[in-house]
């Protein structure tokens, strides 16, 4: 049911909504519980993850399909977008603090943390097994990432919300944040019904 | 043929990407040649931009203390930089207070340099290096403490202010895997750039000077760094008060013989205390430096002489020493070396004879 022949603007909103990173998939967690305790740093690196995703998508879509399948390197991808996006990662960091140092004042410190977000290589490899062509990869790049962003940034404000209450001791920190999460994908659920492909 | 392949394919794609991020590095993180002004002209680097101002100046041999190597987790790398820092980086932001965020702290080690920067660095920091000494003698003094005297690389100085202490570092020895540094004053005088000596009283059980007793010996090299403190002549009046108990006599010496040798006009009073007179050393020495200058009062004190030590010097606490001999505040100032419990009640007594607290300096141990 995947493929060519999905709309890629369905594509785009069901990997905000339906198909969320986290939510749906639960990739990229390690830095979804740790950077979420305020809702300014977390919504800085939704944003970087958003970046970092469309671009090394493109990039690591262009390398599967010209580098990859030609040279009969499948067996090796894992390795070769890891690579990639290290790679990548590091000169966007350089050109972001050379041409937009206000920017990279923002995003840049999140940048070397992102490389080894998971959610960024899962983005890359469900395009792979989906046989998205690359307007699809890019624009669920875009949305995996946006989804990702939203979701943190909903933990992060619930979670401040929630630093002035008392909790049970084994609760405080990571505990309650998993069980936050978990009712949060209980309520993007909801969403299953507006599309279907997933 | 396929692992050839395989690992033909992973090095070329390595390969390349490594290619790639060190052409924008070059490119992209090259900033030029920019100046570094530190204490407003006082001293000009030239540096090549693209790494961290930490990094810049210890390139030229400025250390800034840093415990983390960079990585913005122990704030210790702060300087006042004046101009050309950019904006303050949320990193930083967690170890400076209101005030020196106000005041134009930073955090050396996330400030990249990529332009001309002017920067403020106390005076002591600029000072303060790390050498590779070596051990020239060691001498017994006690039965507890030695004197170590340590000679510096042969193109290398260090200036530094009498009573100021530098930090020794040790070497892993024995069950002792860390490497662990403790601060040791200086013994001998600033005019002396070439060496250093110091006087360690061994500790039971301390990791550093269980090294320094039983585990250096002549010729083995010494990593320390310094000078650091506050512990130094400031001689803004005409007479001196030195109270040192055991190892504290090491930065009144430096006093001593930095006031001599200057021909500052200082009188100076010494009082050195000690339990009986195995724990006394350099007695010879002070007498004769007494002997010598008019200026210079040396008074050793034992609290409890034995029988045997045919002592016919002072006696009693160094505290009822000072009481009797010390009679106004007038024009003088106190310097004090030795253990918390000797400083506490130095402190009262000087208090009594109507020392003002500014006019006191001290080091406890």
């Amino acid at each position: 049911m995947f493929g060519n022949g999905i709309n890629p603007f369905v594509i785009f909103f069901a990997s905000i909504l339906t198909s969320n990173m986290i939510l749906s998939n639960f990739l990229g967690m390690c830095s979804y519980i740790s950077i979420s305790s305020e809702y300014k740093t977390a919504s800085g690196l939704g944003k970087s993850v958003t970046l970092v995703m469309v671009i090394t998508n493109m990039i690591n879509y262009l390398v599967y399909k010209f580098l990859i399948v030609p040279l009969g390197l499948e067996y090796l991808r894992y390795i070769i977008f890891i690579m990639v996006i290290a790679a990548t990662v590091q000169v966007m960091e350089l050109a972001m603090d050379r041409f937009l140092p206000d920017l990279h004042v923002k995003l840049g410190i999140f940048l070397p943390l992102i490389t080894v977000n998971c959610a960024i290589l899962g983005t890359t490899l469900f395009i792979i097994i989906r046989d998205y062509d690359f307007l699809q990869s890019v624009l669920f790049g875009l949305g995996s990432g946006l989804g990702w962003w939203l979701a943190i940034s909903a933990l992060a404000a619930i979670r401040e919300k929630m630093a002035k209450n008392k909790l049970p001791k084994g609760l405080a920190g990571p505990g309650i944040t998993f069980i936050i999460t978990g009712i949060m994908a209980l309520a993007f659920i909801g969403f299953s019904g507006i599309f279907t492909i997933t | 043929m396929e692992i050839l392949t395989t690992v033909l394919s992973v090095s070329l794609i390595s390969g390349g990407l490594a290619l790639i991020i060190v052409m924008s590095e070059h490119f992209l993180n090259n900033y030029g040649e920019c100046r570094l002004d530190i204490n407003k002209g006082e001293k000009q680097l030239t540096v090549n931009g693209g790494s961290s101002l930490l990094a810049s100046l210890s390139e030229h041999k400025i250390y800034l203390p840093s415990a983390c190597g960079g990585k913005a987790t122990c704030g210790l790398c702060k300087v006042q930089v004046l101009e050309g820092a950019g904006p303050i980086l949320p990193t930083e932001i967690p170890y400076l207070s209101k005030e020196e965020i106000e005041q134009g702290y930073r955090l050396s080690c996330q400030v990249k340099v990529k332009t001309n920067i002017a920067l403020l660095i106390p005076e002591e920091l600029f000072n303060i290096r790390a050498y590779q000494t070596t051990v020239d003698r060691i001498d017994k003094l006690t039965h507890d403490i030695k004197g170590i005297r340590l000679r510096l690389p042969d193109d290398e100085e260090m200036s530094f202010k009498a009573g100021q202490y530098v930090q020794l570092h040790t070497k892993p020895y024995g069950k002792v895997k860390d490497s662990v540094f403790r601060a040791y004053s200086i013994a001998s005088v600033p005019s002396e750039r070439k060496e250093v000596e110091l006087i360690i009283r061994l500790v039971p059980e301390g990791i550093c000077t269980t090294y320094v007793h039983e585990h250096l010996s002549e010729g083995d090299p010494v990593m320390i760094s310094g000078p650091y403190g506050d512990f130094y002549l400031r001689g803004n009046c005409s007479e001196l008060v030195m109270i040192a108990g055991g190892s504290g006599l090491a930065p009144i010496r430096s006093i001593i013989y930095d006031v001599l040798e200057k021909g500052l006009d200082l009188k100076m009073n010494f009082f050195f205390g000690a339990v009986t007179k195995k724990d006394l050393y350099y007695l010879d020495e002070f007498a004769g430096l007494a002997a010598r200058n008019g200026n210079f009062i040396f008074i050793p004190a034992l609290s409890a002489p034995r029988p045997e030590d045919e002592w016919e010097g002072e006696t009693g606490l160094i505290t009822e020493v000072v009481d009797r001999f010390v009679e106004n505040a007038d024009d003088k100032e106190a310097y004090l070396c030795g253990s918390p419990g000797m400083i506490n009640a130095c402190l009262n007594v000087l208090g009594n004879k109507g020392f003002d607290q500014d006019k006191i300096f001290y080091d406890k141990f």
